[in-house]
């Protein structure tokens, strides 16, 4: 099941492991990516801490952990290939796994229906 | 974006799915399907921009050129009618008002081209220096009558022939001629921002729709595209191209950018003192170009770092698609411009090994230097 957080990261929680990226919206909005600061792993991260940037060819956006937990893994492929950001934000574009410390956080997101109409309203 | 100004070809960015963006006041595009590619355009075919957001000032009376000598630190005297000079024009600090283009239509009619974002700040500053002597010349502000669009790339000149019934191989770099392209009234130079050859053109507003819509249309199949500020940006900072506002500031002098050679001292010119006495006490700080050697990319502001000191600050910092290196222009202290000097640029707290390196970072098809 995938879920998304107010500041445009989607998770997809497999057990006690929720891997992580930003939206297809996000990569559409940030543009042609260039670089993707990737967080260490063995990170102990907050919900709502920036954990990494992603930046595109005009800036560097921050990427705030949706949930909390430890980072377990990251996608070390966008080292030579952040542009699979563009291409494929929600599945080989992913950036970190994350254990989760409180899973119930997940609670607090979105599913896609309603984060798409969230898109919507901050579009308008 | 509601307050912001549009330029008369804001329809046609909209129509073309542009993003758009807040820029120097104006709603301007920035990208229309990827930087990159519109990067891409420009180096290989050309891309077609929109730069009528830039603002024209023009100049007439018996004392237009010796005024502009006065108001530029380049020569406009020296210039013969037809040709057009990159110049700073300087406060009495001697730190750059704005950088701008001076074109010498005649001996007495000049236009200046200046930047977007300093069109009020430059109609005023000329109306005050106007009040220093007693010159002899009618000044107007032309912004809002004149559209722009600049047309970059290696085969800009084969396109544009297409429907140019100006001779466009006669026009040398940094000259000008009046005539029709596409049957349209235009001042068509020989100038631009990107590195590449290209022309830039000058319409009256309603032209400006037509004329796009034409150089898109017989540029489709050669693959030019429109491209937005984005592109615009990444170029001129390969190029090495000062963007006002980032490498320039009321603060900066010419001769700490690298822009000496647009510095004529054999002549007068408001801020000549200051910068006489700059030049002969020596610079402090300077720009330069760096090359990242470690990961991460250098952004407008961050600080730059030797022996535990902050020895300058980045002011524009871009990945470049041209060269793969990620790279900026820096302010940086004496002592440490010397090309393969080891220098830190601080990226969100962690210091990132870099080194001085030569500029340009890209030479494009331009065909020489102004």
């Amino acid at each position: 099941m995938k879920k998304y957080a107010k500041t445009h990261e989607w998770v997809h929680v497999e057990g006690n492991v929720a891997t992580v990226g930003i939206s297809n919206y996000a990569q559409e909005h940030l543009g042609d990516i260039v670089y993707v600061e990737l967080p260490e792993v063995g990170k102990e991260v907050t919900k709502g801490d920036t954990i990494c940037s992603v930046e595109s060819v005009k800036a560097a956006s921050d990427v705030y952990s949706p949930l909390s937990g430890k980072v377990v893994e990251v996608n070390e492929e966008l080292d030579s290939a952040p542009e699979t950001i563009n291409s494929d934000a929600e599945k080989s574009g992913w950036i970190f796994k994350l254990e989760l410390s409180d899973p119930a956080e997940l609670d607090g997101l979105m599913d896609e229906e309603e984060y798409k109409k969230y898109c919507e309203e901050e579009e308008a | 974006m509601g307050d912001l100004k549009k330029t008369p070809l804001y329809h046609e960015h909209l129509r073309l799915g542009a993003r758009m963006v807040e820029f120097g006041g104006w709603e301007m595009p920035v990208q229309y399907e990827s930087i990159i590619e519109e990067h891409k355009a420009v180096r290989t075919v050309a891309g077609l921009f929109d730069v009528s957001h830039m603002g024209e000032i023009s100049i007439k009376g018996n004392d237009a050129v010796a005024f502009a000598d006065y108001l530029v630190t380049n020569s406009v005297s020296t210039l013969k009618n037809g040709e057009i000079c990159y110049t700073p024009m300087c406060n009495e600090k001697g730190g750059v008002v704005d950088d701008l283009l001076v074109y010498r239509i005649s001996n007495s009619e000049v236009m200046l081209v200046v930047n977007a974002s300093n069109i009020d700040k430059d109609y005023n500053w000329v109306l005050e220096r106007a009040k220093d002597r007693d010159f002899s010349i009618t000044l107007s502000n032309i912004s809002n009558q004149t559209a722009q669009l600049a047309f970059q790339g290696p085969k800009a000149e084969e396109i544009l022939k297409e429907i140019s019934q100006v001779m466009l191989d006669e026009i040398s770099f940094y000259h000008f001629t009046r005539g029709k392209v596409n049957g349209i009234d235009c001042i068509v130079s020989r100038t631009g921002y990107t590195g590449e050859d290209g022309f830039e053109l000058y319409v009256s507003t309603e032209a400006a729709v037509p004329l796009w819509r034409k150089i898109l249309e017989v540029g489709a199949s050669y693959g030019v595209k429109p491209a937005g500020l984005g592109a615009r940006d990444l170029l001129r900072f390969e190029a090495c191209y000062m963007l006002y506002g980032n490498e320039l500031t009321d603060e900066i002098t010419p001769l700490e950018a690298g822009l000496k050679w647009a510095v004529k001292f054999e002549k007068e010119f408001y801020g000549r003192q200051a910068l006489l006495e700059q030049r002969e006490k020596g610079l402090e700080k300077r720009l330069r170009g760096l090359e990242l050697l470690d990961k991460g990319i250098a952004r407008h502001g961050y600080e730059i770092y030797a022996d535990d000191k902050n020895i300058g600050w980045v002011s524009s910092g871009m990945l470049s698609p041209s060269t793969g290196k990620r790279l900026a222009l820096a302010y940086v202290k004496k002592s440490y411009w010397k090309a393969g000097t080891e220098v830190f640029v601080k990226i969100r707290n962690k210091l990132v090994k870099a080194q001085v390196v030569k500029t340009p970072f890209y030479r494009g098809s331009v065909k020489s230097k102004a």
